[in-house]
């Protein structure tokens, strides 16, 4: 599996919450020959499965989230510019100046802004919200606009993904570098365990599809992959990055979502030294991830959470070191070959 | 009851990390049950068969973490920075002392320049290490509130009350069950304070007919306080709502019938923020009919938290009161 | 059945949140005519079943969802003979001043939430909102009676009778979602006269207001094919956003978003079309805050959809629809339920 290619696929795919088609028929292509069950449940998880290679396995579910976060268009003005609102996390502050493409036909827009010469000092420092800001796909009045674009219609960022060398740069690395991990898992596969491949939908609002899927699957124990915040950037105090880019995947120990289970932090840790694959602990108390729902299903699942670190997510373009993607999927073949039972004894 | 609660409260178990608090609980009551396990995320179930019929399946609640706090950052020069497990407030930690597993002490304090209200991003950790290196402590490592218990007589201080107070009572309601038609689930709950994550998994498991939470809740009896009824000294609170629940009013009914058959003082409970185990496993499966019993308490979330030794006793007669008979519902 | 009567008698019944025994008491009621099967849960949520004649009654099912409680105040303390109360669910402070109640205490009592005339209030003081913690109830009652009537955990509710407006609009209380309890009825009123294959579970949930508690339990027990959740939204009024409302009169809204099955949608639209049933499209980005998005992640997961009935002054006790609105919610429901076959089954595959 040519995990680049995948990953630029995925990166240009649009896939914002709720509308993740695109990147699921891109996932289930290019996972199908690895894999011996597939199918997708009522929200629209993509949910395959690999058998083990021994009797009475334990089973594992490994998730990664399809869905991005993005814009929804709720309806033209009577001049035919889009009005929008913002779907998961994202800052007003990236939206002036940027292009986007705009529902199933892609249809490129751009999302203006006054000129500075026409500003007051004021104005200019004034931050503009989703509701000062249109969407211009060059429409002349409020039929044409909606006669190419439905209400509800989302939209992307219009970013290219180009390799940069030892880093590559595209949109949405939050999380389809965790679906590339997780489809270059499968083809490396199988192992002594059930693999239960989740590519999720819904986790930027709010942890959705990771639970449903899991309440279907009952795994013995989850792992999230995710695409992580990376603050490395020059900082005037001596304070945490979050995590860093070049350092190795990085291990969460708790979340505002997840308190990662001991045991199975210690056992990647361990598998992690033995294979002596460079690693990071993530600052403990920042995001969320899929893991936050996962853990609480049923009867409870002992969860971890493995991230990629990316710099600049939930905005246009974000960029990842190759070497931690590298990094992360040999972990995760490492600890799906050693995993056993007694990881979870108490 | 007042060693038992002292053990409690000066065991280490912040949430996630429950094991030594979970040992110390099962080593109390393992001769007494009929059986007992510990789930997949950790909570301790133990079950008391019931006596005679006529009876239903009832979980009683009390969780077993506390607050505390992860380490997320080491600096050059060896001073720890880290956040809340929990609801920590800043106000409570200048000067404070918290422990790490392995025993090691640090001194919390904040940076000379900060100004206005105290945030956490302005504290650190001291554990006197010389720089990054020498620092024993590491990103991911958790700490809690190091403080002695203090018997003051009619009142008893210390940290983490919240909710190993819950806990001894559940411990006593289980030894002192006598003649009961219910089957009696005491469930230590994991991972309360970060969001009653150990309840909502552990209700799913043991699908009860009725529960009852039993945690402590704040008062409106110290100086310029906000507006509670609940205050130390006056009996146990019977729960009727909090942000994260409505009790379900049979449940309530029945408390306040048993506190008053009975001859117990009680409070009624109306309770603006917070919420308990209770409010997860009201919404377990296709719901549960869900009250709360609350143990008054001052100073919620310091180091120093405060409570009433005869409301502690009270809410054990009251709780083994209520289970005595069979409970209808409807 | 009228729906005008329907609505007033469920309007002026009380039914805050937790506390809905007044209000299922008159859902009950009402299903029992219309339902083969009428139960109440362990949470309070009315559950019935209506059979569809599909594998012998035992086909897919629709579970349609509209919540009965309301928000409401609840006592916390009795003072001198007054009485102090905190809310249960979102109340805006500036609604309650001047406001007449229904303190259901022992007996039920009529109250005022006071207010001090302007003749003695300080300039300074009009321009302030006062918190309801500063606010009091008087029943003018003597103190030791106030006592012994009332008590903390108590629950209030504003005493309104339903008013009626031009251009068959209505004012009232607890229209959030009284008004789609009587659509749910309406519909399954209409369905006695229409063949379904699908199992109908229409469900009066409680506790929606202080968040989709009854939804998130019923779901679990009935685990319907396919969710309907009906629910009111924010109605086109001065001073809101375009982009937040939908138009009083101009039909119900149907929900489209991550919440939604695009299948349900696709066919909520297409059975309104086909029925000439005026309806408006409502984009939703993320969370819907109904019933819908509990329903949506119960077990393994469930498609859902969403038909809100637009109100003006959500959260008042003049919260404003259209009755034309609230019949086509009904009729839409009906005609949708009536369609639902196996190529439906096929629709909802998302592969």
């Amino acid at each position: 599996m040519d995990t680049w290619a995948l990953l630029k696929q995925l990166s240009e795919a649009p896939g914002v919450s709720g509308d993740e088609g695109a990147v699921r028929a891109i996932l289930k292509e290019a996972i199908a020959p690895y894999v011996d069950e597939i199918r997708v449940d009522a929200l629209g998880n993509l949910i395959a499965v690999q058998r083990a290679t021994v009797e009475d396995p334990l089973r594992v579910m490994v998730e990664a989230h399809m869905d991005e976060v993005g814009l929804m268009v709720i309806r033209a003005d009577k001049d035919g510019y889009l009005q929008f609102q913002k779907v998961g996390g994202i800052d007003d502050r990236i939206l002036p100046a940027k292009a986007v493409r705009v529902g199933k036909d892609a249809i490129p827009g751009v999302i203006g802004i006054k000129p500075i010469h026409l500003l007051g000092s004021a104005e200019r420092k004034k931050v503009l919200g989703v509701d000062d800001l249109r969407i211009d796909i060059g429409a002349s009045s409020r039929e044409e606009a909606e006669r190419l674009v439905k209400r509800g219609d989302r939209a992307v960022f219009d970013t290219t993904f180009a390799d940069l060398g030892p880093r590559v740069k595209g949109k949405a690395f939050d999380d389809r570098a965790g679906c590339t991990v997780l489809a270059a898992l499968l083809a490396a596969g199988p192992y002594p365990v059930e693999l239960h491949a989740v590519f999720a939908v819904q986790e930027e609002i709010g942890l959705r599809g990771a639970r449903v899927a899991a309440y279907g699957i009952d795994p013995d124990l989850a792992i999230a992959l995710e695409g992580t915040v990376a603050d490395d950037l020059l900082k005037e105090k001596d304070e945490s990055p979050t995590t860093e880019l070049g350092k190795g995947p990085a291990l969460t120990a708790m979340d505002r979502s997840v308190i990662v289970d001991p045991r199975l932090l210690r056992f990647l840790i361990q598998t992690a030294e033995q294979a002596g694959i460079p690693y990071q602990i993530k600052q403990p108390g920042v995001g969320g991830t899929d893991a936050g729902r996962i853990h609480l299903v049923r009867e409870g699942v002992p969860s971890a959470v493995v991230a990629v670190p990316c710099r600049y997510i939930h905005g246009p373009v974000s960029l990842l070191d190759k070497q931690d993607m590298d990094w992360t999927i040999q972990l995760m073949e490492a600890a799906l070959k050693r995993i056993s039972p007694d990881v979870l004894a108490r | 009851m007042k060693d038992l609660i002292q053990k409690l409260v000066e065991s280490w178990g912040p949430s996630g990390y429950e094991d030594r608090v979970r040992e110390l609980i099962r080593a109390e009551i393992a001769d007494v049950v009929d059986e007992w396990r510990v789930d997949a995320l950790g909570n301790l179930i133990a079950v008391r068969k019931p006596i005679r019929p006529g009876g239903m399946r009832v979980m009683l609640a009390a969780h077993m973490d506390e607050i505390g706090v992860m380490a997320t950052y080491v600096d050059e020069k060896g001073f720890i920075r880290f956040t809340n497990i929990g609801g920590v407030y800043p106000l409570n930690l200048r000067g404070g002392r918290v422990q790490f597993r392995d025993g090691r002490v640090g001194v919390i304090n904040r940076e000379e320049k900060a100004e206005g209200d105290p945030t956490l991003a302005q504290m650190f950790i001291d554990v006197g290490a010389a720089s990054r290196e020498d620092c024993p402590v590491r990103v991911g490592d958790p700490a809690v509130f190091l403080r002695d218990f203090v018997d003051l007589g009619p009142r008893l201080v210390a940290k983490a009350l919240d909710d190993r107070v819950g806990c001894a009572i559940l411990i006593e309601v289980m030894k002192q069950l006598q003649d009961t038609p219910h089957e009696v689930v005491g469930v230590f709950t994991v991972q309360e304070e970060v969001g009653l994550r150990g309840a909502t998994t552990s209700a799913f498991g043991v699908e009860p007919d009725l529960a009852l939470a039993i945690d402590v809740t704040a008062t409106g009896d110290t100086p310029e306080a906000r507006k509670r009824p609940m205050k130390l000294g006056a009996g146990p609170a019977i729960k009727v709502k909090d942000r994260g629940m409505l009790a379900h009013p049979k449940v309530k009914d029945r408390l306040i019938e048993t506190a008053e058959r009975l001859g117990i003082p009680y409070q009624l409970e109306v309770l603006e923020l917070g919420s308990t185990d209770a409010a997860s496993i009201q919404t377990s499966r296709a719901g549960v009919p869900t009250g709360c019993v609350s143990i008054p308490t001052r100073y919620l979330h310091s180091p120093s938290e405060m409570v009433d030794y005869e409301d502690v006793t009270n809410t054990v007669r009251l709780i083994l009161g209520f289970l005595r008979e069979p409970i209808d519902l409807g | 059945m009228e729906v005008k009567t329907v609505l007033q008698r469920l309007s002026e019944a009380s039914g805050v949140s937790g506390y809905e025994d007044e209000v299922r008491s008159l859902v009950v009621e009402q299903m029992r005519a219309l339902a083969d099967e009428v139960r109440v849960d362990a949470m309070g949520n009315v559950v019935a079943l209506r059979r569809g004649y599909a594998a012998g009654g035992d086909g897919p099912s629709v579970m349609l969802a509209a919540h009965m409680d309301e928000i409401g105040l609840i006592v916390t303390g009795v003072e001198k003979g007054f009485i102090r109360f905190t809310s249960v669910g979102g109340f805006d402070d500036r609604v309650l001043l001047g406001q007449e109640v229904i303190v259901h205490g022992r007996k039920d009592l009529p109250g005022i939430i006071g207010s001090r005339p302007p003749h003695v209030l300080p300039a300074s003081e009009r321009g302030r909102v006062i918190s309801h913690h500063d606010l009091l109830i008087d029943v003018g009652l003597p103190p030791d009676e106030v006592t012994a009537q009332v008590r903390v955990g108590d629950l209030v509710t504003v005493n309104r009778s339903m008013i009626e407006l031009k251009n068959d609009l209505v004012a009232g209380k607890a229209f959030d979602d009284r008004a789609c309890v009587t659509a749910v009825l309406a519909c399954l009123d209409m369905l006695q006269r229409m063949r379904h294959a699908w199992n109908v579970y229409a469900v009066a949930t409680v506790q929606e207001e202080v968040g989709l508690r009854g939804a998130t339990t019923s779901t679990f027990a009935v685990t319907p094919t396919v969710g309907i959740a009906l629910d009111v939204t924010f109605g086109s009024q001065p001073g809101v956003s375009e982009t937040e409302t939908m138009d009083v009169g101009k039909g119900p809204a149907i929900a489209f978003g991550p919440n939604i099955h695009p299948a349900v949608f696709e066919r909520l639209e297409a059975v309104a079309k086909a029925n000439e049933i005026p309806y408006q499209v409502d984009p939703i980005p993320a969370a819907t805050g109904t019933d819908a998005w509990a329903m949506q992640v119960t077990k393994a997961g469930i498609p859902t959809g969403l038909i809100s009935i637009p109100l003006r002054s959500m959260h008042t006790s003049v919260e404003t629809i259209s009755l034309r609105d609230l019949q086509r919610a009904g009729r839409l429901l009906a005609h949708f339920i009536a369609g639902l076959d196996d190529t439906f089954l096929d629709a909802l595959r998302m592969d």
